[in-house]
């Protein structure tokens, strides 16, 4: 029983606000892609709306934990938790940065045919909206085992990674036409490829929240 | 009778002491390193100041007080029979929770020890009152007036004033028991950099209730609970990652 019952609510609220900003961001990500492969720049200029709003979020969250631990001194693993939320944020904002980034990409499509169907990209999006959502259910349930494995799922981004490079390397060598799309699509992999390797931070953090260890590099 | 060495390290082993039937220590193991800061924490009466006042024999003047155990310092057991108590509290000197200057004056408050162990020369008890005084901050403060009662300064003034005091016997270790409780920031403020310019000559444990205190001067921290040793580790270790639920319980408010 906690006779800390205030201190108690801030850190849950952290942790409640912390799931709807994971919950925004990856709808930014899945959106993202969506509107690409549908060609819905409607869709795509929402993504780029609601960057702002998880930016928002981003700075309250910062706010609530920078107020804790000013106010509440945290130590132990109320500190790690509030330590790690707070390098947390900054992973999910960026990853809501990159799928803004790829909507706007999406835009300079236009209406062109694609020069090829892009599903390795919809499956890094697949596996990368994935690790984010777990990499932030590991922060919740603080489940170790979980927030680990994010760094083995990265490999298979990577590799997915180097067969989109390789298929466009090819499609570019086949004609110079395909080349501006095939610039187009190397940018939203590798944004992709970052938004799995932010994921594997937030594990990381998890890790730090859960252990007290913090892997370097 | 036995030597100190010039050792500054504490060993105890297996201490258990009573109040009468109440056992306030269970089997303390403990090493305190040399020319470090060391500071005990826990809940009122977990026994982290009974367990401090062993270091310096000040338990033998209560009544219905048994002590066990092996306590090592400066190479020499300190409860063995041919142990000069005057020479042992002189060896390991103590500030506690008030400041208590003596009804003196400031200089015969610092010149007290030295007198008792002997020194006559003005000359000498000038330089080192002065030099005390110096070590304990407040020379400045104070030079204007050593003649003055110690009662007229203030809260801040009189404890480093007995930090001085405690200096003036040439300790090799420090035992502060809550030494900043009833004094202002600014002046804990002094007192806790006074402590970190102090570990460079001497050994010192704290006794403390204030935390944020522990993980700012304390090079490690011990966690103390029902009369045991719970947890001893860095301080940065021990308020980061405690190995212990009890601790982390302790430290973060809650309990368990």
């Amino acid at each position: 029983m906690s006779i800390r019952n205030k201190y108690e609510d801030e850190l849950l609220q952290v942790s409640g606000k912390l799931i709807k900003m994971c919950r925004a961001t990856e709808l930014a990500i899945e959106n993202s892609i969506n509107a690409l492969v549908n060609r819905d720049s409607e869709m795509s200029k929402e993504v780029i709306a609601e960057d702002k709003t998880i930016d928002n979020m981003e700075h309250d969250i910062e706010q609530d934990c920078l107020k804790i631990l000013l106010m509440e001194h945290p130590v132990a693993g109320d500190f790690r938790d509030v330590s790690a939320a707070l390098k947390m944020i900054t992973d999910l904002e960026r990853i809501a940065d990159q799928a803004a980034d790829i909507s706007e990409i999406a835009l300079s499509f236009g209406d062109e045919e694609f020069i090829k169907e892009p599903e390795h990209i919809m499956l890094m999006a697949k596996l990368a909206i994935g690790m984010v959502k777990d990499g932030v259910q590991s922060y919740i349930n603080r489940d170790l085992e979980l927030a680990l494995s994010l760094d083995r799922r990265d490999d298979r981004v990577d590799m997915l990674f180097e067969t989109v490079k390789n298929d466009l390397v090819e499609l570019i060598k086949q004609s110079a036409k395909n080349a501006d799309q095939a610039i187009l699509f190397m940018m939203i992999a590798k944004y992709l490829e970052r938004i799995a390797d932010h994921a594997v931070n937030i594990g990381e953090w998890v890790e730090y929240a859960v252990t007290g260890k913090h892997k370097i590099g | 009778m036995q030597q100190f060495n010039d050792k500054m390290n504490i060993s105890v082993k297996d201490c258990r002491l009573w109040y009468n039937d109440f056992q306030a220590l269970k089997g303390i193991n403990m090493e305190i390193s040399e020319k470090e800061i060391t500071a005990f924490i826990g809940p009122s009466g977990c026994g982290k100041s009974t367990f401090l006042k062993t270091l310096n024999r000040m338990n033998d003047l209560v009544d219905g007080c048994r002590i066990e155990g092996s306590f090592i310092i400066g190479g020499i057991d300190i409860y063995a029979k041919d142990t000069d108590v005057n020479l042992l509290r002189k060896k390991v000197g103590m500030v506690f929770q008030k400041p208590n200057p003596f009804p003196m004056s400031i200089y015969d408050n610092i010149a007290f020890a030295p007198r008792t162990f002997g020194t006559k020369s003005k000359s000498v008890l000038d330089e080192i009152v002065e030099t005390s005084l110096r070590r304990a901050g407040i020379w400045d403060e104070v030079k204007d007036r050593l003649k003055k009662s110690a009662l007229g300064i203030s809260g801040g003034q009189q404890q480093r004033l007995c930090i001085a005091r405690a200096l003036a016997a040439d300790p090799s270790i420090l035992l502060m028991d809550e030494p900043t409780s009833a004094l202002d920031p600014i002046s804990t403020g002094k007192v806790e950099d006074l402590m970190t310019e102090l570990k460079k000559e001497l050994t010192i444990v704290i006794v403390t209730h204030n935390m944020q205190q522990a993980t700012r001067i304390a090079d490690k921290t011990a966690f103390f609970y029902l009369g045991e040793l719970i947890e001893y580790d860095r301080t940065e270790k021990l308020f980061s990652c405690p190995s212990d639920k009890r601790t982390e319980n302790y430290i973060t408010g809650r309990f368990g």
